[in-house]
């Protein structure tokens, strides 16, 4: 076991655990972003530089910093190890950095992306980047690909975190899609523009942290915060079954995996349960799916939860009210 | 009891005096007041034949731009609808075919736009929310009907005619011209 501080805050985890997933069972603000690591699938981080983090104490027997800022998604801790997230200026800055590069060939389609809304590069961008960017040189473009009949990729939009190929890799049993050539040329491309026919393939669809890949049935159909989110299960015997219903009336427009509340599926769903069951009769409804306040698709939203929350939810916002530093609201979404 | 405020008046129930008691001052001057008002500017214009001057940000019926080549500029993302307080804006995107690049700008356009003019309340939310300039309020009224259906104004009353354009040069503030370049300079490219 390790104990580890991590913007002051102490906690015991097992050797061998990353500083991400330490700050992650923390809590709260200080839990760096990360646009690319992704907790079920192996060898995803260390990409996108965005969950950097200072470590002002290596370890208790050698208790120099380190000389650089790390990836707190793949650096394990050491005991007695101390680490600054949102306390260091230096993170700030650098992070902002990384979101000016992230942005640099990222297009500002948004009005057009169906991702808006749910994408984690807007999140980011709007909490940590500039409004402005510097940058005067011509954006990388890109045609459009049709992967498969079911998805479209906008070569335009990825910032290459690898995830979707993982997915690939991991979940699927031959790989036929993955990234070619090098540097800034590099691209997401199917292996001779094979179409990807496997069950499982798209879920390369909800880990895609921006709107590269996205569903082909859905496209253009509505925007996110128009559609109300359901939490509904099937009995599939290829996957579990658990999906969100995205409901406009009474039409399921979009089927999707479930994410926890760092944007991440543990669940991956099969192709059969997100493209073929638009109907509600296919589903058990459970109700609707938790929305965090912050999120545009909460607007008209409304569920049901229960008093303790809703008193704990309006302490917070007396507490805010007042001035007070305030817990980020994680009390909604168990 | 005791009082809510301060500002209660205690009532008096004094005895009128004589002058008070037979009406005529005050009746003499109420007169006076008539006279002087049939000399003076009348407040009202007599509408329809005269028009009072709108203020150059008046914010009456909405219009849907076209862009410098005649394309619509709408791209259907929402935000309007999503900031608007009466929810009085519906839409329902499409995707753009080929051959259609000369009607719409984006590659994803409005097929349908509607707003309930009965449910709008000329807040301009619209008009600050659109990311593509598409969406203006303009001094135009909107006309007065009978039915209800008819306050549902579609893109055939909103969408400006393409050889009557529609000035709203004077609604872009000199911060919005300014930003203008700076979008130019980078992302329109």
């Amino acid at each position: 076991m390790a104990k580890v501080t991590i913007d002051g805050v102490e906690i015991e985890v097992p050797d061998g655990t990353t500083i991400l997933n330490a700050a992650r069972q923390i809590g709260g603000a200080s839990v760096p972003p990360a646009m690319c690591y992704y907790s079920s699938l192996k060898g995803s981080g260390g990409k996108c530089r965005v969950c950097l983090v200072k470590v002002a104490q290596g370890s208790a027997k050698d208790p120099r910093p380190m000389p650089k800022l790390v990836a707190s998604c793949s650096t394990n801790v050491m005991d007695g190890m101390v680490v600054q997230n949102l306390t260091s200026p230096e993170v700030l800055e650098a992070r902002k950095g990384v979101v000016e590069f992230l942005l640099i060939n990222h297009p500002l389609d948004c009005p057009v992306c169906d991702q808006a809304g749910e994408c984690d590069l807007q999140n980011l961008a709007y909490e940590h980047g500039a409004a402005k960017t510097r940058y005067e040189e011509d954006r990388r473009t890109f045609e459009k690909i049709d992967i498969g009949d079911k998805i479209k990729l906008h070569m335009t939009r990825c910032i290459l975190c690898y995830r979707c190929t993982m997915v690939a890799d991991q979940l699927t049993e031959k790989r036929v899609h993955g990234v070619m050539n090098r540097g800034d040329a590099s691209e997401i491309s199917t292996y001779i523009s094979k179409a990807v026919d496997n069950d499982f393939s798209g879920n390369m669809i909800d880990v895609c942290p921006v709107g590269a890949l996205t569903d082909k049935t859905f496209r253009f159909k509505s925007r996110v915060w128009f559609t109300k989110p359901l939490d509904a299960h099937r009995n599939c015997t290829k996957c579990s079954g658990k999906v969100v219903l995205w409901m406009k009336d009474d039409e399921v427009l979009r089927v999707s995996a479930r994410k926890d509340q760092y944007g991440e599926v543990k669940e991956f769903i099969c192709n059969e349960c997100r493209y073929d069951h638009k109907t509600l009769a296919d589903w058990t409804v459970e109700g609707p799916r938790h929305i965090d306040r912050s999120s545009v698709i909460a607007q008209n939203h409304y569920e049901k939860i229960d008093l303790s929350t809703l008193k704990k939810e309006i302490d917070r916002q007396i507490e805010f009210q007042k001035g007070k530093p305030v817990p980020a609201p994680k009390t909604l979404a168990q | 009891m005791q009082a809510l405020t301060q500002r209660s008046k205690i009532v008096s129930n004094k005895k009128m005096t004589f002058l008070e008691r037979i009406y005529l001052p005050a009746i003499l001057g109420g007169v006076v007041i008539t006279i002087k008002h049939m000399f003076q500017r009348s407040a009202t214009v007599r509408y329809p034949e005269k028009e009072r001057e709108f203020s150059e940000i008046y914010r009456g019926q909405h219009v849907l731009k076209r862009d410098d080549n005649g394309a619509e500029r709408c791209t259907a993302c929402g935000l309007c609808a999503v900031s608007c307080p009466a929810e009085a804006i519906t839409m329902v995107a499409e995707e753009r075919k080929k051959g259609e690049e000369k009607l719409y700008r984006e590659e994803k356009y409005a097929a349908t736009y509607e707003i309930n003019m009965l449910r709008c309340i000329f807040c301009g939310l619209c008009e600050e929310a659109c990311p593509k300039e598409a969406i203006f309020l303009t001094d135009r009224i909107v006309v007065t009907d009978y039915g209800r259906d008819s306050f549902i104004y579609g893109k055939d009353k909103l969408v400006e005619p393409i050889d009557q354009r529609v000035d709203v040069s004077k609604r872009q503030t000199k911060e919005v011209l300014e930003f203008k370049k700076q979008k130019q300079l980078t992302h329109n490219k």
